[in-house]
């Protein structure tokens, strides 16, 4: 990892030790570009009360220039969230999250966790992203390679 | 085997050799005239064509191609125009152009409204003509890299928001060279909209960097202009200036023929996809695409002969099947004997819907709706691949020829009509495979079935020639003549069926099953 992503996550991480917002949870990192992340909505929203999820975090040596790739995975207890915008596989379809669109060098892992607990603060839909079976049936595929198109501004 | 065309297309055309090319087979067309007259939709055709004999055919649109000396050129030009209007140096002029996405009469009425404003958000504020300095500030801290030593070198822009020199150059290195951005570069702040100006990139970035951003400045040109666009071949240099617009594309297909030798679509981009409309084109392709793993048994591209049934690989353009083991012919496509093909090619090109009565029913439904899909995606992939192989085919005799050349004594300008014949023979495959995706949506009416003996005479007519190309090497010299008129005959097939789509689609006369707008 480049010195340069690496400092910055190092300061992160100090950070993080200080304390973290409400309903965010720093999990683990086996090393320095990879991270996990607990969330929890802080409303009643009946989608997701009482509920945690899990987030995955990789870093290229490029951060915080680039994005970092951000997808919900699967753990005992930790199941995916239902959302117009995060497929089955935990592939989460936001602007922020793409280099090219939404994303700010100034952002960090614990603004992201932030963004996408409001994300699903604000959500009332039980249900999937059009298209998810055959979306998540092309496994493989890096989630760089795939170009979303932001056409909800609600998101 | 007798065609029924063989008949309407008398062989008694002699045309030189060296007029074969692509481009000079439209001008046989008329020298063809008197040979269509017993055909109805010919003289359709003929007719509308000598009430006004200037007027360039209807598939074909205006437009001119530019090169990269050209484009820098206009733009100069452009900015000539402006700064003496606005009284600012070539430079600002070029931003405030850009800004205005070069649109100058929007440009020249604000700026005559309210020049300062103008500047202002332009980036070119009273502070331009400062040159953009790096400065220590003590007590700061980076907010991307988080670094507080107080020796280190920070830049701002106007917006006030500081970042530490390195990690500013490496903000713009990642948008400059990864995502080939330039002139709407942001402040890396969240939220900011302030556009990074050049002189700030000069301050920061690498030599390499500016000159990369640079050529991107220069590109946006192309981008921000509704009339131009950039040849999508890789590495081409070249841009398509062409004056239809995206609200026309149910109406016209705009395609175009760059300097590198790529015919292709102003409107989407895409490969010569006539005559199919833009919208139609990209709903066909999805549903290929979303439909692949059912279609998918359809491009293998071995098959059994329906009669004696050992495996048959296609190893040819042709449709015209002759099994090796029991010489039975037939027809690749539908797999019915060739013998039926001569009169009644119908069965070939044509769905039969099913009758109403079969398509009660959910699952009849389905079952009907996928079977009519397959058989048009059956005839389009079967075209995309016989192109190719006919392409091969050609490779393969043009070596063959080579050798034919010094043993006949035939001299290189009289063996280019297989050249000729390959060009021709990859276009009408071209226009033929999108005829599918046309006919897939088109609804039926009178009018559908023109188009439909349209499409089978040429269809009929590329058959004939790819058949021609299987011959040993040893007989094309024999056929020669048979095959610079049938290579006429392809171009002359496919210029009716293009002019009555083209016609169709302008008049709005077709109807199809989905919006095309
Ligand atoms: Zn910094
Ligand atoms: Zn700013
Ligand atoms: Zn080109
Ligand atoms: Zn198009």
């Amino acid at each position: 990892m480049s010195t340069f992503a690496a400092k910055r996550l190092q300061k992160e991480m100090a950070k993080i030790h200080q304390g973290l917002a409400p309903g965010i949870f720093f999990v683990n990192s086996p090393n320095l570009q990879h991270w996990q992340m607990d969330i929890q909505v802080l409303d009643s929203n009946p989608l997701y009360a009482g509920k945690t999820f899990r987030l995955n975090f990789r870093f290229s040596n490029n951060y915080p220039i680039e994005a970092p790739e951000v997808t919900f995975i699967r753990a005992p207890d930790r199941e995916i969230p239902m959302h117009p915008h995060i497929y089955s596989n935990g592939i989460i379809c936001l602007d922020l999250l793409s280099s090219g669109n939404g994303w700010s060098p100034v952002q960090s892992v614990e603004s992201v966790c932030m963004s996408i607990q409001s994300m699903l603060t604000g959500n009332t839909k039980n249900e999937r992203p059009e298209g998810d079976e055959a979306f998540v049936l092309r496994e493989g595929r890096s989630v760089r390679d795939i170009r979303f198109v932001y056409d909800d501004p609600t998101v | 085997m007798a065609m029924s065309s063989d008949e309407e297309y008398g062989s008694d055309q002699m045309m030189s050799d060296d007029e074969l090319d692509a481009d000079s087979l439209g001008e046989l067309a008329g020298n063809l005239d008197s040979d269509y007259d017993n055909d109805a939709d010919d003289d359709q055709f003929l007719e509308n064509m000598r009430d006004d004999k200037p007027q360039k055919p209807a598939y074909e649109v205006d437009y001119t191609t530019l090169s990269d000396a050209e484009l820098r050129n206009k733009q100069k030009e452009q900015v000539e125009d402006v700064r003496h209007i606005l009284g600012q140096p070539v430079e600002q002029t070029a931003i405030l152009l850009r800004y205005f996405k070069w649109q100058k009469e929007r440009l020249i009425d604000k700026y005559m409204d309210d020049p300062d404003k103008v500047l202002e958000d332009a980036g070119l504020g009273a502070e331009w003509n400062d040159d953009p300095k790096l400065e220590k500030v003590r007590g700061f801290s980076c907010d991307i890299c988080c670094d507080d030593d107080a020796e280190m070198n920070t830049y701002s822009m106007r917006c006030g928001h500081r970042y530490c020199a390195d990690c500013y150059k490496q903000y713009l290195e990642n948008k400059i060279m990864s995502e080939g951005e330039s002139g709407r570069i942001q402040c890396p702040t969240d939220g900011c909209s302030r556009i990074v100006d050049s002189k700030t990139v000069r301050l920061l970035a690498s030599p390499k960097v500016l000159a990369r951003y640079g050529e991107l400045l220069n590109r946006t040109y192309v981008d921000d202009k509704p009339n131009l666009r950039w040849c999508p071949a890789p590495e081409c240099e070249f841009a398509v200036d062409c004056a239809v617009r995206q609200t026309e594309l149910h109406k016209i297909i705009p395609t175009v023929v760059c300097n590198c030798g790529l015919r292709f679509c102003f409107g989407c981009g895409h490969n010569d996809h006539q005559p199919c409309p833009c919208a139609l084109m990209k709903k066909w392709l999805k549903k290929c695409e979303d439909d692949s793993e059912t279609a998918n048994w359809i491009s293998a591209h071995t098959k059994e002969c329906p009669k004696c049934v050992s495996t048959i690989e296609k190893n040819g353009g042709c449709n015209h099947m002759t099994c090796r083991k029991c010489k039975h012919e037939f027809c690749w496509v539908c797999m019915g004997p060739w013998s039926e093909h001569g009169t009644n090619w119908y069965n070939c090109n044509r769905f039969e819907e099913k009758s109403g009565e079969e398509a009660r029913g959910q699952q009849a439904k389905s079952r009907a709706s996928l079977e009519r899909y397959l058989h048009y995606y059956n005839r389009y992939a079967n075209h995309d691949h016989s192109a190719k192989l006919d392409k091969d085919l050609y490779v393969k005799t043009e070596k063959k020829m080579t050798s034919l050349q010094s043993s006949s004594g035939m001299s290189w300008i009289e063996v280019q009509y297989l050249e000729a014949a390959s060009t021709a023979l990859q276009q009408c495959r071209q226009t033929l495979k999108w005829t599918y995706a046309f006919a897939f949506y088109l609804q039926r009416n009178n009018d559908t079935y023109i188009f439909e003996d349209n499409q089978r005479d040429l269809e009929m007519a590329v058959e004939q020639l790819s058949e021609l190309f299987e011959k040993p090497a040893d007989q094309l010299a024999a056929s020669r003549k048979e095959m610079v008129d049938k290579t006429a005959y392809v171009g002359h097939r496919r210029r009716i069926l293009l002019e009555d789509t083209a016609n169709g689609l302008r008049d709005e006369r077709w109807q199809f099953t989905t919006d095309i707008r």
